[in-house]
Formats: C-alpha cells, structure tokens, sequence
C-alpha cells in the first residue's frame, strides 16, 4: 500500500508541474502588466515600462518559455517574484495563505461532516417529510450561485443586526481591527466573523455531499452484509453504523478528491464578498491589474491544495476499504 | 422419542406491495415445524417464495414487506416481536447462512473480526478479546478451514468462495443456535467446493445439535442432506413427505413433474419439461395455483385450493392424492422421443490444437505492453478439441478453468496467442474480411444470461432478424423466416412484436436461440445456456437443444460446469482444469470409466436426485479450490489437490516436473486424459482400490 501511495504522490508531483507551467502559460498570454503600467498617470516612457517588465520578469518581448525558465529558477530557490507594485510575492502569499486556509479547512470539515450525517439521516428516513425536505434544500442550493448565496447571507446578516439593534453577526474582514482583550475574545471575535463565510463554504458542500451519502448509504441499506449483521443480533441501526456507514464512506473518497474544486471555485468569491484578505480577493485584484505573477502564486497555491486534497481521498479510500490495498 | 420441536410454523404469509401499492402475496399460508437435529429441505424453484419464508423467519424481510401467521421458537413467537428482542434472538438462537458469502461479509473488516462480533453481540459478561480470538479459531476449525489463523485474518476478498462460505457457517453456529437457516449455501460454488461446504455444514450441525432449513433449488443436494423435503409452488407448500418417500413416490403432480426434470448424471432418461410458467404473485386461484399446468387438472382443481391432507407424514396439497400412485414422470407429462440423427462424423469442423490465452495481471497494464509473460496469468494454457459435423460436444470444468475463455477465442475468428483454431477448413490466423464476416455466420453463440443478452429496447423481430440483416440478406427472406425461426424455438409469431421483458427467463432463452440459429450456422457455441434457469425449464430448453440437432443440425460446443446436463444431452466431452484439457472421449466412456482423478473427482461431486444412491455414494472430496488463472509452472496443474499424487512415493517427481499430455488408453475409442498415473493402469487402480465403487479396467 505504501508502496501504491508513494507512486500516486509522484503522479501527483507530476501533476503539479503541468499546473504550474500552463497556469504560468496562460496568464502569460491572457494578461497584460504592460497595458496596466501604460494606463498610469502620468503616461510612463516606453524604456521606463520596458524597465519595469523587466524587473518582474513579465516582459513580453521575451519568449514565454524563456521567461517561465526564469520564473521556475527562481521559485526553485524560493522567491516567486514580485507583484506588478513590486512588493515580494512571497510576503503577500505568506499573510494570504493562512486566511484561505483557515476558511477552505473550516468549511470543508464541517461541510463534508453535516453532508454526511445529513445524507445518513436522509437514507434512513427515505420518502419522508426530513428525506424531502433536505432534498429541496439540496436543489436549491445546488442551483443558487456560491456568490449570490453569500450575498444572500450579507443582506440577512445586515437585517438581523438592524433589527438586533446593535452588531451580532459580523461579515467583513478576519477579525476586528484593534481589538485589544485575552485569547477567548480574540477566539471569539474570530468565530464571529468566520461563522458566515464558512458557512457559505460548508453549505455548498452539504448540499452536494448529502446527496451522494444519501445514494451510497441506500445502496448499502440494501446490502447483503447488512443483513447478515442484522442476522447476527444486531439491531437495524447498530448494524448501519457498525458495518454500513464505512463501507458508504468508500465511493465518497472518489468525489471528496473532485468535490473540493468547486468548494476552492466557491471560496474565491465567498472571500471576495466577505472582504476576507485570503488567496481568492488576491486572485480576483490581481488578475485585473494583469499581475502574472500573483496569478500564478494563487493558482500554484490551488493546484497543490486540489491536489493535496485528491490524495488525502487516496488515502482515505485505502484505509476505508481494504480490496484497494494489496494492488 | 421424537426430539422436540423447536421451530413450529403456522400458517406463515408474506406479501410484497407492488408500484401501486396493492399487495402482492409471495408466501401463502406456510406451515411445518423442525425437530431438534432434524434437516428440512424447502425446494422449489424461483418465485416459489422459499428465500421469502426463510427471511419472514429471522424478520429480514426488505421494508414494505407485510408478515402474519405465526412462528414459534422455542415457544416464542417471532411474527410481530419487536425488532430489539427478536436481535437478542437472531445469531443466538436462531441463525442464517446466506447464497452468496462474498456479499454477505463485510467487505472491509476482517473474516475473524466479524465471526467474533457475533460473540461479542450475544455473550454476557462480555467475553475478553483472548477468549472471542480462540474460539474464532475453534470455529473455523469445527467447519474444517486449513489455515484458521491466516483465514481469521483474511478479509472477504481474500478467501475463496468455499473458504468464505465455511466462515459464513462458523459464524451461523458461534453461539450454538437452536435453529439454522440455510438459505441456497451451495448454490454459488462449485461442483468440488459444495461437496467440502456441505460436510461443513452437516459437522455444523452435528456439533451444536441444531435443526436446519435447508432452501435449495438443487434436488441433488436436497436428497443427500434432508430428512424431510417440503415443496413449494407459488407461496405454498404443495407436499411434504420424508425424503425417501416424496422422491420415490410423490403424490402431487408438480412434484413429479419437477424430479421429472431433473438431470441426472447416472443415467440418460428422456427429461420431462412441465409446460407453462408458474403464477405471478397474485395471480395464482382461486384453485389449485398448478391447475393450469397439471395434465391431471380436472374441474375440482379450479374451484378451490386444496389444503394439504393426507396420512401420517406424507402430506400433499392436491385433490386427487392418489391419482399418482404406480405412475412416472413420463407418464404425466411429455417427453420427446428420441431425436432421429444423422451419426456425427466425418472430417472435424472445429479443431483447435495447443490452444492458450493469457490476461495481464491488474494494475499491470505495462506488462501487456511489452508483452512480457510474468505480468500475465495464463486463462488458458494448453486447449485440444475437435467437433466433428452434427456432433454436440461439451466442455467442462470448474469456474476458472478456462471454458468461457476458450469459447471466446473460437468466436474472436481472430489468430490465438498460441495454437490454432481451424473452423471448417479454414485456420483463423490467416482469415481474409470476407472469410470472417461469411464465418461469422456460420459460428454463433448462445449465452448463459438471456436477461443480459437481448437489447430491452428493440422487439423480439429485430433481435431475432439482426444477424441476417448482417449478412445482407434480403428484406423479404428475412420477414418469412422471423415467425419460422420463433415456431422453431416453440414461440408463437405474434411474439415477434413484443419487447423482450414480456418474456420469462426461458422464453427469453429462446428468443436468444432463435437469434442464433437466424443465419443457420454450422456451429454453435453454448455458453451455460441453461444454469441460470430454473429446472423445469431447463429441461425444456435442453430437450429444445436435443431436437434442433435433427438431420443436418448444426455442431455444438456446449460449455458447462453441470455434469448431468452433459449425460443428457452430449455426444462426446472434454474436460478441462487450470487452463489445460485434462480428459476427454465419448460421454459413455468419460462418466462411466473416467480416467484422470480429477474428472473422478468432479464426477463423484454431483449429487445425484435420489436419496437412497445418494447416500449410498461415496464421495471424493478434493482439498482446496479449483485454480483461477494460473502462473506459468511445470508439472501437473492438478497435483495439489490430487488424491493419486498424495499415495505415490518417489514417482511423484514426474508429476511435479513433467506437464502430462493427453494420451489415448485406446487410440480408437479417442478416450485420451493428460494424466502420468490414470486410472485403469496398473500402479493407480491399485492405489484407489479402497473406493467402493471399481470401475471395470479398460481393455
């Protein structure tokens, strides 16, 4: 098995670079730092734009491979440029990484936790009132855009403080600036602001997760194990959750590896809207300014956590189910 | 004297509830009760509602289904219990043994750990993790598993399938029940492997005294396992009797009709297929369910369903009980007569020589790639046969032998790995496009899964008419010869607007054959054609079989793991085992002089339908399982499981270093087995003498 992990990390690996090259490709091609140093005020001469290209590696007058040469020498050694304001792309990702990260962490445990029980209890409880309630919720979360949800979720936040009186849900930002107090309020201010967006996050993630829990654990429901641990002396919910709820998990693995790339897509723009300094405001800010190299840094940072993502499902899946070891 | 009872069962009924909601009634009224020790087999075939009783017994039923009627254990009544008391009862006093064990384990836990959790359910005080591991092992040992502790650590996928289901039984009796139910624990496994599975379950039983259910299509099994035999038709019991008594003398007509149909190995008698299919649930009465099948069925039959009656034991549902007495299954129902054929012979129309066929090992794509023959298993190493013109030979072996692999490479019409196929005089390795596609016509297949093989969405004349629009031919001849070609398969024309979900299992086989007979090969290859029917209509499928060969029928390669099929309907078998043709020669001389031990072995497996001579037979059971696929070795693929290499002394290093070829005993009788060391030759007849049954030595 160790041996079957450690050559799905080296495809991994693999997978990564072909990311990164493309990505850095694409962006290349799509983006223009030139047209965002001409529109300056005032006008910059040609040898000045020309000079600044240079400076960040993004000049167009050089072979895009040449310059991805460039680019790919100094990421080995740890430096991925500078942005098109010339701060270090390095300091911006070190302060962004930890807030996306948090929020994806947060919103994926809990979302893929509730869709899971959700989905277990929807089986159960097939063809009733909770199995069809929690499938027009699904439906209709599944069909509303993440960012409309979330504006959804700004405006009832703004209706609920307003009629409250005073501030209790808090949607902008990590944290509140200058708070000043012990590590529980600083904990608790945190929650606050968190609650919302994750919120957003883990939702899309029941709604998908529920579904797919839901059809694997009725297609154990009808198993025949289940019937022999029934047969046993167990009774029909200590068999589910004995013998049943593991081997329901094991499909789940295979979509948790796809299911994360719509959640990370989701997160972009929950962070926009939430005002959350975290890779996806980063991503959108920079991709207007025409800043390659940020760009790449944002989609560097989704291709490993993508990535990271399908094979902790590898690995999942290994420990879950027993037959995908010995190959 | 009589053991008490310990499971009474009265008047039992299930229904399921169809899409509308309307009740739909699978088990009707069932009553019997099981002594202590004793074995009941429930036979009938499927939809008869056995597995349905069976299930109604430990409440296992799926949701929506709607029990009544009563069943006591032990005095307490099960119908109704709420599901908490009756898990304190399931596993400890009542136990179930399922058909398929591979299913039937969890997957991801291992085989120990779930044999242990049936303790650990029932036991109080809860029993130290030391003690539950030794008894694990004990009980695997108890059902005779070789290597207890390596199996106890095995997950399910890691056993074989006789392995699994000898675990399947050591879990039934971990908590020594009252009652176990034994619904088809055979029915998954090999020949070989369900001799071993039953001893199993019979020291089972032994050793913890409980009384078993035992639901099984298999009158072979039934007559060699039961004390008492209760046949179900369309939910009821129609006849119960002591076993020796209902297959010597049955008083209901379906009885009759049912051992009438059964193939048996001993012996080729004309089989009687009992015409029609049974009721759909709810459609049954109001008289007797089988009326409309029964060739005694008079006015009385169909006013009311008669109950079942009649003196000391012996009891059948039927209203003339005695109407049977002195009379044969051939007497009530209509067997063909004797096909008139044109002798087989002349030059082989299929010849295949040296075949072999190799599958890359999973997960090992570049092996195939490179062509390299450790990343590969072989599925057939060495296949020798010829089917001369008219002739029905049949191919047999266990699951893994290499039949269906064998037939697939005879239909690809494609160059073999290895050897050569010749069909009709031409070698398949240097076939021009028009050869194939003329051949394709003249070579056709018939598959076991009729539900699998026939597109749902197109009707029966399009399927039917499909090959010949592949040969082009023309629109007119293809309209005339649809309703020919389904008359011949014993359909009606207007069946040829239906689609093929209109049709049972049987009719749908035909539908199946009339396909493959469109073009009107040369040679057909059956493909199991008969195992996933029932054995009513098996028989009438294989009496379809026996009359198509009339005059210039077409040649058959007729692949099957069911040994009494063979004797009914072969001219000549071949038997194969781990890839390699181990024996073969004239049916006659194969089953009643076999030569290798394994085809004495495989012979000796079948059960046969008549509880006297079952019980009388002595068996050879072979250790271990049959190989799959198989790496590449020298010697003899058998030797591990042969009871003639387990008694040689130094002469065994032949077996283990030369691969045996097959060799004829009598070059003109074409009776040849691939065996160092067969019997009738000096040195193993000897070796063997201790069988009670000697076949007479070959001249």
């Amino acid at each position: 098995m160790v041996g079957r992990l450690s050559k799905r990390l080296a495809h991994t690996v693999l997978l990564l670079l072909c990311a990164v090259f493309l990505s850095y490709v694409i962006a290349s091609a799509a983006l223009s730092p030139r047209a965002y140093f001409e529109d300056r005020q005032p006008r910059p001469s040609a040898a000045t734009v020309n000079h600044e290209l240079a400076l960040l590696g993004a000049d167009d007058r050089t072979p895009v491979l040449e310059r991805f040469g460039h680019w790919s020498w100094r990421a080995v050694h740890g430096d991925l440029g500078r942005t098109v304001d010339g701060d270090s792309v390095n300091d911006e990702f070190g302060r962004r990484i930890g807030v996306s990260t948090r929020l994806l962490l947060v919103g994926t445990l809990v979302g893929t936790g509730l869709g899971v029980l959700a989905g277990l209890w929807a089986a159960v409880r097939r063809h009733r009132l909770p199995d069809r309630a929690l499938t027009v919720f699904s439906f209709l979360v599944l069909s509303v855009p993440t960012f409309v949800l979330a504006l959804l979720f700004k405006e009832g936040a703004l209706w609920f403080n307003q009629s409250a009186g005073h501030t209790v849900i808090r949607y902008t930002g990590e944290r509140t600036p200058g708070l000043t107090g012990s590590l529980a309020t600083h904990l608790k201010d945190r929650a606050v602001h968190l609650a919302l967006p994750a919120a957003t996050v883990a939702l899309c993630a029941i709604a998908s997760y529920s579904r797919y829990q839901r059809a694997a654990t009725l297609d154990v429901l009808g198993s025949d194990h289940l019937r022999t641990a029934q047969a046993k002396g167990l009774t029909p919910g200590r068999a589910l959750l004995r013998h049943g709820l593991r081997t329901s998990l094991i499909p789940l693995t295979t979509f948790f590896s796809f299911g994360f790339l719509t959640l990370f897509t989701g997160a972009v723009f929950t962070e926009q809207i939430f005002g959350w300094p975290g890779m996806g405001s980063w991503f959108m800010d920079s991709a207007q300014k025409g800043d390659i190299n940020a760009v790449v840094a944002v989609n560097l940072f989704a291709a490993v956590t993508v990535l990271l993502a399908g094979f902790v499902a590898d690995v999942l899946h290994a420990v879950l189910d027993p037959r995908v070891r010995g190959r | 004297m009589t053991a008490p009872t310990v499971l009474d069962v009265r008047d039992l009924h299930v229904s399921y509830a169809d899409a509308s909601g309307a009740a739909l009634p699978v088990v009707r009224g069932v009553g019997f009760s099981l002594r202590r020790g004793e074995v009941l087999g429930l036979v009938g075939e499927s939809g008869a509602g056995k597995t349905a009783t069976a299930l109604a017994l430990l409440g296992l039923l799926p949701p929506g289904a709607r029990t009544s009627g009563s069943a006591r254990l032990l005095g307490t009544e099960l119908i109704g219990l709420p599901v908490r008391e009756l898990a304190g009862l399931r596993g400890r006093r009542i136990a179930m043994v399922f058909q398929d064990p591979l299913a039937a384990f969890n997957p991801a836990q291992r085989v120990g750990d779930q044999i242990g959790e049936a303790l650990r359910i029932h036991q109080r005080p809860r029993p130290r993790r030391e003690s539950v591991r030794r008894r694990v092992l004990e009980l695997l040992e108890g059902v005779r598993v070789p290597d207890p502790v390596r199996s106890a650590r095995s997950y399910p996928h890691e056993l074989s399938g006789g392995l699994r289901q000898r675990a399947m039984i050591a879990m039934a009796i971990a908590n020594d029940p009252d009652v176990i139910v034994a619904d088809e624990p055979t029915s998954a496994l090999d020949a070989t492997v369900q001799a071993q599975v039953l001893d199993a379950l019979d020291s089972a039983r032994r050793a913890t005294g409980a009384a078993l259910l035992l639901v099984s299509h298999d009158l072979g099994v039934i007559a060699g396992a039961a004390d008492r035999v209760a046949v179900m038709y369309a939910g009821r019991i129609v006849e119960t009797a002591p076993v020796d008594a209902l297959f010597a003398a049955p008083r209901m007509p379906y009885t009759l009709g049912l051992l009438g149909s059964v193939p048996r190995l001993d012996t080729a008698v004309p089989l009687t297929p009992v015409p029609g299919v049974p009721p759909a649930p709810g459609r049954a009465g109001p008289g007797c369910a089988f009326a409309p099948r029964c060739p005694l069925a008079s006015a009385a039959c169909l006013e009311v369903e008669p109950e079942l009656t009649g003196a000391q034991d012996h009891l059948a549902a039927c209203v003339r009980p005695g109407a049977l007495a002195g009379r044969s299954a051939t007497d009530l129902f209509p067997a063909s007569a004797p096909a008139r054929r044109i002798p087989p012979g002349g030059a082989p129309l299929l010849r295949v020589t040296g075949l072999a066929k190799s599958y890359p090992l999973p997960g090992r794509p570049a092996a195939r790639l490179r062509r390299r023959p450790e990343g590969t298993r072989l599925a057939v190493e060495r296949v020798d046969l010829e089917v001369r013109r008219g002739e029905t030979v049949a191919l047999v072996g266990e699951s893994g032998s290499g039949k269906t692999s064998t037939l697939m490479e005879i239909i690809a019409l494609g160059p073999p790995e290895s050897g050569s196929i010749e069909i009709a005089g031409y070698d398949t390795s240097a076939l021009s496009r028009s050869d194939v596609r003329r051949l394709r016509g003249s070579v056709q297949i018939l598959v076991q899964d009729p539900m699998a093989s026939l597109d749902p969405r197109m009707r029966v004349a399009d399927l039917v008419a499909e090959p010949l629009r592949a040969q082009r031919f023309p629109r007119d001849a293809i309209a005339a010869r649809v309703p020919e070609l389904l008359r011949r398969v014993g359909l009606e024309a207007a069946d040829a607007e239906l689609r093929p979900h209109r049709f049972s299992g049987g009719q749908r086989q035909r539908i199946a054959l009339a396909r493959a007979l469109a073009v009107g090969p040369e040679l057909l290859l059956l493909d199991e054609p008969v195992s996933a029917l029932d054995v009513s209509v098996q028989a009438g499928i294989l009496d379809l079989l026996r009359r198509l060969r009339e005059g210039h029928g077409p040649a058959c390669l007729f692949v099957t793991h069911d040994l009494a099929v063979v004797r009914q309907i072969a001219d000549r078998v071949v038997v194969m085992y781990g890839g390699r043709t181990v024996e073969s020669g004239s049916v006659a001389d194969v089953f009643d002089r076999p030569r290798h031990p394994y085809t004495r072995a495989l012979l000796s497996a079948v059960p046969l339908p008549d509880p006297p001579a079952e019980r009388a037979r002595a068996r050879i059971v072979l250790p271990g399982e049959p190989p799959g696929a198989a790496e590449r070795s020298a010697g003899c693929r058998f030797r591990g499981r042969c009871p003639v290499y387990a008694t040689l002394g130094a002469e065994r290093t032949r077996c283990e270093r030369e691969t045996p070829v097959p060799v004829g005993a009598d070059p003109l009788a074409g009776h040849t087995a691939a065996c160092h060391f067969p019997h009738g030759t000096e040195g193993a007849s000897l070796r063997l003498g201790s069988e009670p049954e000697e076949h007479p030595p070959v001249r």
